[in-house]
């Protein structure tokens, strides 16, 4: 039983895995709580599957290295994050259905492109993550990304949160409100990149909204929404990763997964905010 | 009511004028204001009254540096209010607010220390006691950890004068605080507000109810896409004034501007 439970420490790939899923679960847990707080998951879920052309164009261009993934995802992410304010200001459309319609396009683009490009990596790696392939090298990638981004965050966390509780007000006390709200889309885009070796693109919005979310049901404290999504979405990152092992699935999916049935659990049972304390609480005061 | 005597501020001994020339303020391409004159001073508490539509909400929001002014001058202290950002609060509808917002009474009201902290600066004990007096005063004491949904309509209104006092605001612009209040809790914040304009500060309000201007607010401005007559309740506040203000159709206000 021991033995078993130990298994996954002895090989490097998986002690690496389970690092990067406690970095990566941590910065995105903290991230999480602004995409939560600003409402905009919709939004990040389009810039995670904007990730995908951009890591396609790339390759196509610059060949396969760190590097060029993490540049060519950052550029596509920016230019179909601002292509949709630039044809949104410039038509009748509003931001949503332009976003739409192009990361839709892009990716479209970006899996036809992928799929003739003749890269080792399988399709299903970009998509859905391959956690057990990170070297060393990507982990430093991951932990540099997630030092800057953790570091921006709790520098500005002041005038973020009063942006983010009231902007109106925040502009009347000389908070540069439209500099930070693009800052922190930047800095969310960074830390989508971060979680796409792990996770893949199509789940990193997973990573990036539940931990918070799931908090968001059980604090009323600002303070305990971005260090407990922090915490719950490390943790439970790395405890997946391990529960995949044992349990022969993949990982990537196991720690969305795991992160699902954490909210829904705090969604049933919340003792304040959870769905089982609501009905019993409407029953009494019938 | 006392009438506004304008006396010097009680908490400091200059006494401050706010004063507004040839206001015009534009919404892309369409005049939301035009023409808006008037002077005040701290010590005073202003009603800003006018129909939907007027500009009541613009004219709060441009004092509050929030909109571009097209042309015309806000002065606070002699010089352009932007520099005063410090001393000016603004307190949105309750509507705007996003009341499940995870943040506590004393949450909201930490905020208005922000501006003398910075972005990076520990509180001191002094920003403590400021927030603890702020909350104390407004008599949130019992509630400061509280969430702020989970309060009545007086008590979130109560926060973020709270803030504001915490600020050290000087000048409070108010957008329909009386709005959806009982009459109990009307009576209570009216109160609230002639004690701040009594310590000396400047309260800009926007106000619905009519049967209520005379005894909450020392000067009035009646507002109608331009300054219709802004002074004392007394003067300004009377039958003719208030036709001109509400009797004529938007539409055609705009072409006899």
């Amino acid at each position: 039983m021991i033995d078993w439970l130990l298994e996954p420490f002895q090989h490097p790939f998986n002690q690496r895995a389970v690092i990067a899923a406690l970095l990566i679960g941590l910065t995105n847990g903290y991230a999480s709580a602004f995409v939560v707080l600003r409402k905009s998951a919709l939004k990040v879920g389009s810039l995670s599957h904007a990730l995908l052309p951009g890591i396609a164009l790339a390759i196509l261009v610059a060949g396969l290295h760190d590097w060029s993934v993490f540049l060519g995802s950052l550029f596509a992410a920016l230019l179909i994050g601002l292509g949709s304010l630039a044809v949104s200001r410039g038509s009748r459309l509003d931001q949503d259905s332009a976003l739409a319609i192009l990361y839709t396009a892009a990716f479209s683009g970006g899996i036809i492109l992928l799929r003739r490009l003749g890269v080792a990596q399988a399709m299903e790696a970009w998509l859905f993550g391959n956690i057990m392939g990170l070297h060393n090298s990507d982990l430093w990638t991951n932990f540099w990304i997630s030092f800057a981004a953790l570091g921006i965050l709790t520098a500005l966390h002041r005038p973020l949160l009063m942006t983010l509780f009231d902007s109106e007000v925040a502009t009347s006390l000389g908070v540069p409100v439209r500099a930070l709200n693009y800052l922190l889309l930047a800095v969310l885009i960074m830390v989508l990149i971060s979680s796409l070796q792990a996770v893949g693109c199509m789940l990193a919005l997973g990573l990036l909204v539940t931990p918070a979310a799931t908090i968001y049901l059980l604090t009323d404290s600002t303070n305990a929404l971005f260090w407990g999504g922090s915490l719950l979405g490390g943790f439970a990152s790395a405890i997946a990763v391990l529960a995949g092992w044992w349990l022969n699935i993949e990982q990537g999916p196991a720690i969305v997964l795991m992160l699902g049935l954490l909210f829904l659990i705090a969604f049933l049972f919340g003792p304040k905010y959870g769905l089982l304390r609501r009905f019993t609480v409407g029953r009494k005061s019938c | 009511m006392t009438s506004p005597t304008h006396a010097s501020c009680a908490h400091c001994s200059h006494h401050h004028e706010l004063r507004v020339e040839n206001l015009q303020v534009c919404y892309r391409h369409v005049v939301a204001l035009h023409d808006v004159s008037f002077a005040t001073s701290c010590g005073a508490c202003v009603a800003l009254i006018g129909p939907n539509g007027a500009g009541k909400s613009t004219l709060l929001k441009a004092v509050a540096g929030l909109l571009p002014v097209a042309s015309g001058r806000i002065l606070w202290r002699d010089t352009k209010i932007a520099k005063w950002c410090r001393e000016i609060a603004y307190l949105p509808q309750r509507e705007n607010v996003d009341w499940h917002f995870p943040i506590t009474v004393r949450g909201v009201v930490r905020m208005g220390r922000y501006p003398q902290t910075g972005w990076w600066r520990p509180f001191s004990t002094a920003d403590a006691s400021a927030i603890d007096r702020a909350i104390e005063w407004m008599g949130l004491s019992d509630l400061a950890d509280r969430q702020i949904s989970h309060l009545s309509g007086g008590q979130q209104q109560r926060v973020f004068l709270a803030r504001a006092l915490a600020q050290e605001a000087h000048v409070l612009l108010l957008d329909e605080p009386f709005a959806g209040l009982d009459r109990n809790t009307k009576s209570a914040l009216a109160s609230i507000l002639r004690q701040l304009t009594e310590e000396g500060r400047l309260v800009i309000a926007s106000h619905h109810d009519m049967d209520t201007v005379r005894d909450i607010y020392d000067e009035v401005l009646l507002l109608h896409r331009t300054s219709v007559a802004f002074g004392p309740v007394a003067d300004v506040f009377t039958d003719a004034h208030l036709e001109t203000t509400f009797g004529s159709k938007p539409s055609n206000a705009k072409e006899v501007a």
